[in-house]
Parts: structure tokens; sequence; C-alpha cells
């Protein structure tokens, strides 16, 4: 058991890394392509689930990679938390994967945009937060969320239209400046300290005083809150996600900025445990639910307001990080996982939507629910989920949350439980707006077809006319959004084991000496 | 061992040059702007490693003769990465260049549409409050426009459609009968029989 544990910890790293290379071999024929990444992600799929398993089992474990002794090589660390994200991401990643061939096949577009470069950077992608997920040292984080940004870059400018370089400029420019910031706090972690690993740092970090812990732990934060989209370091995301393609926009939205939230999860919990910051994130968390919803209810495209509520809801998972309490970080956990379950499946849902309508301005938008019943539903089911209608995931993680903050008490908390209801009802508004004028209410004659392309020229499904009136779902992308459903739905009939895992997640986090033990053994090494 | 006052003053100078240029709306001076602090972050790790000038090479008989070599391979991590980077930005500036002849940041179209937009949902209200080029042909409501109109958008649900055309003739014929719209209009504005009601 253990010696499997350490055999299969290092391949959700290299599996994706090994897939990325054979995609780039066989890029000149697209069916071997699909394939191969289609079996690479199952494959990383089938090893996170028993990762966790073994994990929830038995708790947390680590592996030196090379051989090389603690405190000189690098540590990969499994233990509930990262097992859990593994599986949730794998989850995500391979059901896109499927809905992105579904719509590469049916768009027919492997000979006019470069799609053989789409699969080999997919897998880099996964390989990256996989390795974000799983590091045990500063440093390799690092490495891991390089990885996935320069992925990401990729992606989000695919084919290179006007629209997507012009977003792609301004997520590049803050992603680099939040890889930056990271940068420089690991120099000044290791002057400090003499170390990246975290295990290590644990112990030492504890030691220094309290104006450098502080320093240290904001410039760490900053580079999160960067990624995981906090207020006020929010502003690029909105701006450049709605542009890039359905799939991708579905993953970036579900996953990067959770793998953000994941690294300040570890940050307040193993290396800065005394909660020095909490205060200010629970502010932080008022302001990010606050002003993302605000700007949702204000948007007119789906794209947009989903990415809005993106944003809003990152607040909800720094709320339990704030209050830094077991109850807390276990919400935030069981937020986590729901979310990213629920964004991906909005995102795909809105994919379709653009497929069928030929645009997701919902002034342009109308009779859908007549056009196409199974499509509405696909998009009602987690729009309520989102907006957190009882008995659905959303609603628990929420009433989890709640119960977190009603348990710490004092002013702080009572007012962040009394914006998190304010934000879960706007969330409700700003959902039964797109519902109500692309769903419900009767498609006014579209004269101008030209507007639709207008709108969004770079969204590079169907423009002209001829393309709107051949819009039909195609099999796979239809099959691939309704499974997410189905998965949305199934995190809340589970959602009683689901939440236990998350409770002892938390547990582990707030000990520390799982996560320390697995690393040093019995032995601390100062 | 005395710290060296030389580098700290380096990485803070090249720290504020390259935010000053970061902060630049042209793209190339962002980029520039990006390698400068690349590299007073290089410089700053490098500095977390002990003293300048000693070489990170084992024997030695005393230990603080010796640098540290772990920041050196972080360094070196960081220089290829930024490298990287570098030449995709570089690509990327190229291809802005190509595609709208310019290399300054460019607003957000749709952000400026909202920002400026009279009114949310304008036009389930009153479509004159919409801009013109926003105002669509009917409102969804008019007699004109008419509700789901057989504009040949395919329906997923072959019986589905048929009832919607049922439905839209059946209506017309009602407004018809009723008499409060004309079947036949000169120009003129659209009718808001909703409104009215």
């Amino acid at each position: 058991m253990e010696d499997l544990i350490r055999v299969l910890t290092p391949l959700p790293v290299l599996l994706p890394l090994l897939g990325a290379a054979g995609a780039l071999l066989v890029g000149r024929h697209p069916h071997l392509q699909r394939a191969l990444s289609i079996v690479v992600l199952s494959g990383v799929l089938a090893v996170s689930v028993s990762l966790l398993f073994m994990a929830d089992a038995q708790g947390a474990t680590s592996v030196s990679v090379g051989g090389w002794p603690v405190p000189l090589g690098i540590v990969l660390v499994v233990d509930r938390l990262s097992a859990l994200m593994l599986v949730v991401a794998n989850t995500v990643t391979l059901g896109v994967l499927v809905f992105a061939v579904g719509q590469g096949v049916a768009d027919g577009d492997e000979t006019d945009t470069p799609l053989s470069i789409f699969h080999p950077t997919y897998l880099v992608l996964v390989a990256g937060v996989s390795n974000a997920f799983l590091a045990g040292d500063l440093f390799n984080l690092y490495v891991g969320f390089e990885v996935l940004l320069a992925a990401s870059y990729v992606l989000l400018t695919l084919g290179g239209t006007a629209g997507r370089i012009r977003a792609g400029i301004t997520y590049v420019v803050v992603s680099l400046m939040s890889s930056l910031v990271f940068l420089a706090a690991i120099g000044l972690v290791y002057a400090a300290t003499g170390t990246v690993n975290m295990a290590q740092l644990a112990v030492r970090l504890g030691d220094l005083p309290e104006g450098t812990q502080l320093l240290l732990q904001s410039m760490l934060l900053v580079a999160f809150g960067i990624k995981a989209a906090v207020f006020p370091l929010s502003a690029w995301l909105p701006d450049s996600y709605p542009t890039a393609p359905a799939p991708v926009t579905a993953v970036f939205a579900g996953l990067l900025t959770k793998v953000g939230v994941y690294a300040i999860i570890r940050t307040n919990t193993l290396l800065f445990p005394d909660g020095a910051l909490d205060d200010l994130l629970l502010w932080a968390a008022l302001a990010t639910m606050v002003v993302g919803i605000l700007g949702a209810v204000a948007q007119t495209d789906v794209k947009r307001m989903l990415s809005f509520t993106l944003v809003s809801h990152i607040g909800y998972m720094v709320f339990g990080i704030a209050l830094g309490t077991t109850a807390g970080f276990a919400g935030a956990i069981f937020y986590v996982v729901h979310h990213i379950a629920i964004q991906t499946t909005l995102f795909l849902a809105t994919g379709l939507v653009e497929r069928r309508g030929g645009t997701t301005n919902t002034e342009k938008l109308g009779g859908l629910a007549k056009a196409s019943p199974l499509l509405a539903i696909l998009f009602f089911v987690p729009a309520m989920n989102l907006a957190g209608i009882p008995p659905l995931s959303g609603f628990i993680g929420k009433l989890g949350l709640l119960e977190a903050g009603v348990a710490v008490g004092g002013v702080g908390p009572y007012v962040l439980v009394a914006g998190a209801v304010v934000t879960s009802l706007l969330t409700l508004v700003a959902i039964a707006r797109v519902w109500g004028r692309a769903f419900w209410r009767p498609r006014a004659v579209d004269t101008a077809e030209e507007d639709v392309a207008a709108v969004r020229p770079a969204t590079g499904t169907a423009t002209t006319t001829e393309e709107l009136q051949a819009a039909t779902l195609p099999v796979t992308m239809v099959a691939a959004t309704a499974g997410f459903v189905a998965i949305t739905v199934a995190i809340t009939v589970f959602g009683g084991t689901l939440y236990g895992v998350a409770d002892r997640a938390a547990a582990d986090l707030l000990d520390r000496t799982p996560y320390l033990e697995s690393v040093f053994g019995d032995r601390v090494i100062e | 061992m005395t710290p060296t006052v030389v580098l700290p003053v380096i990485v803070a100078g090249l720290y504020a040059a390259g935010v000053y240029l970061l902060l630049d709306r042209s793209l190339t001076r962002v980029l520039l702007g990006f390698l400068l602090l690349g590299n007073a972050t290089n410089v700053l790790l490098l500095s977390a490693g002990g003293v300048a000038g000693l070489a990170p090479i084992l024997p030695v008989d005393d230990e603080s003769e010796i640098n540290d070599p772990l920041p050196q391979a972080l360094v070196l991590t960081a220089i290829v990465i930024t490298f990287g980077i570098s030449a995709f930005v570089l690509a990327m500036i190229y291809r802005s260049w190509r595609l709208v002849r310019d290399e300054v940041v460019q607003d957000d179209a749709e952000d400026l549409r909202v920002a400026t937009r009279e009114e949310i949902d304008a036009d389930e209200r009153d479509p004159e409050l919409l801009s013109p080029a926003d105002r669509g042909p009917g409102d969804g409501f008019s007699v004109e426009a008419g509700p789901h109109p057989a504009d040949g958008t395919p329906s997923d649900d072959v019986g589905l459609e048929l009832a919607q055309v049922e439905a839209a003739e059946n209506e017309s014929a009602e407004a018809r009968a009723v008499g409060d719209v004309p079947p036949t209009r000169a120009g003129g504005e659209p009718a808001h029989r909703e409104e009215e009601h």
C-alpha cells in the first residue's frame, strides 16, 4: 500500500507531460491525438481517484523525487486536500476535453486552426495544475504555476484573433506580475529561513520576528490573490476569460482560480498558522463577493456575467479561509469542489447557448427554452445550483460556510454572513435575468444577422446566417455537458460523504502534524 | 562579513524602472518592464545566497567561504522561464501589430458598452432608450415582430415547432378579430400592446 502510493503520486504530473510529448509527435493525425489525450487523462483520473481513497484511509504521504533525502531533494506530498483537488481537477479536465473534441469535430477546424496545438498544451496545463496541488516545496509550487500559466497563455490566445490577443495581453501581463511577486517572495523566504521545503518552512517560519512573517505572508497572499482573483486583484478576470473558446473558458474558470485558492489555503494553514492576516482576508472576501456580484448584475453578456459571478463566489472560499476554524476550512474546501464543477458546467452550457443562438448577448438571445428544451435544462439546473437553491450543493456549501461564520461570531463574521446572503440573492437575480431573457422571452425577429457576428467576432462559432441555421448541437458536446450536470447533481447527492472528506482534510490542515510527519518521518528537521 | 549595499540598490533601481515601464500602454515598454522586473527578482534571489564573489564549489575548509548553490539553481530556472515567456509576449506584440497596426493595450469594447449604456434591460420597457445600433427590429412584444415567428430557426423538437407556428397564427388571427391592431400599417411606430394593457 505504502509502496503503491509512492509509485502513483508522481503520475498525475508525469503522465500528462509524456502525453503532451506524444500528442506533439502524432500532431499530423488528429484522431490519434484525440484518442491519446483522452486515454492519458482517463489514466490520470483513475490514479487520482485511487490516491484519494488511499489518502483518506491513511492520511498524508510524501515522495522524495529521485530518491534525494528530504532537506535536499524535492518532495511531492499527497494529503486529503491535495488528493481531493486532484480528483476534481482531473474529472473537470477530462470532461472538458470530451466537450472540446466534440466541438472540434463538429466545427471541422482541424485544417484552418492549429488544433494540433490544443491537445499538447491542454495536457501540459493538466500537468501544471497537478504539480501545483502535489508540490511540497515552495519553488516547485512556483514551477507548477508557471507550467500551467504558460499553457494557459497559449490556450487563451488560440487562433490569435484580434479579440483574443487583446484579452490575452491583459491576462499575460497580470499573470507575469503575480509570478514575479511570488518569485520575489520565494527569494525573501529563502533569505530568511534558508529553505524552500514547505514542511521545513512550517517549522522555521514560526521562529522569525513577527514583522518578517507578516511581510512574507502578505507577499505570498498578494501573489496567490491575483491568481485566485480576490478583490482588489480581480479586475483582470472578467476582461480576459470571456473571449477564449468555450471549453478553454470553462476549464480556466473552473480550475485556475481554484489553484490560487488552494495555494492560499496552504499558506494560511501550513506556513502561517497564526492567522495574522485573517481580518484583512475577511474584508477582502466581503469586497470580492459584493463587487463581483454587482458587476455580474450589470452585464448583458452571459459569459461576462458568469465571469463576474466567478469572482464573486471566490469571496465565499476566502470567507471560509479567513474564519480560520475547522468548520470554516471544511466549508471552503467543499465550496471549492462544488464551484469548480458548477462553474465549468455553466460555461459549457453557455458554449452550447452560443452555438445554438449564435451569440451570448442576452439582448439578442431569446426563445431558447422553446427552441431547445434540453439545453434549457442543462443551463437551468447548474444555474439554480450556483444561486444556492436548496437542496443543491451550492446551498449545502453556503449553509456550511454561514454556520461556520455564526459559530465564530463577532462583528466581522456576522457582517460577512449577511454579505454572503445578499450575494446569494443577487446571484439569483443575475441568473434569473439571463434565464428570463435568453430562454423564456419569445425570440425577436433578428433581421440583422451580421449583428451577431459583430458582437463577438472572435468566438469562432456560427457567424453567418447559413451556419446559424445549421447550428444544431453535436451529440458529444451535449453529452459532455449533461455528464457535468450529472456530476453537479452527484455532488449534491453525495454531499454528506464529500463534506466528510472536506471535514477530515480541514482537520488535517489545522493539525499540521500529519503533513510534517509524512515529510520528515518521525524526526523533525529543524 | 559586511553585507554589500550595491546589490539592494541595483534591485531597487531595477524594480522602480520596471514598474514604471510596466504601467505604460505601449506593449514593447511593458515587455521591457517585465524583463527589468525579472532581472531585479533574479538579483534578489541571488543575493539571498550569500556574499557576492564566492564560488558555490566544494570542498572548502571554511564554511563561510562557500556560496549557497540553491539560489543559483533557482535563478537559472527563473531565467529560463522568463526567456520563454518573453518570446511568447514578443510574438503576441507582433501579432497585435499585424492585426490592428498598433501595439498599445486596447480597451475592452464590451466593458465600454456596459459602462456607457443608459439603462439595464432598457429594451424591455422601451426600445427608444436603446441606441439605434443596439435596437433590434422588434421588441418581441409587438405584433409585427410576432412572438416565435417561423423564421426558420431549426428546432430540436418538431412537435414544438409546429405548435409554435400554430400559436403564432392563432394570435395574429385573434388580434385581427379584436381589431385593436390594424392588419397592415403604413410605417409609423410598432404597436406596443403589452405596454398599453
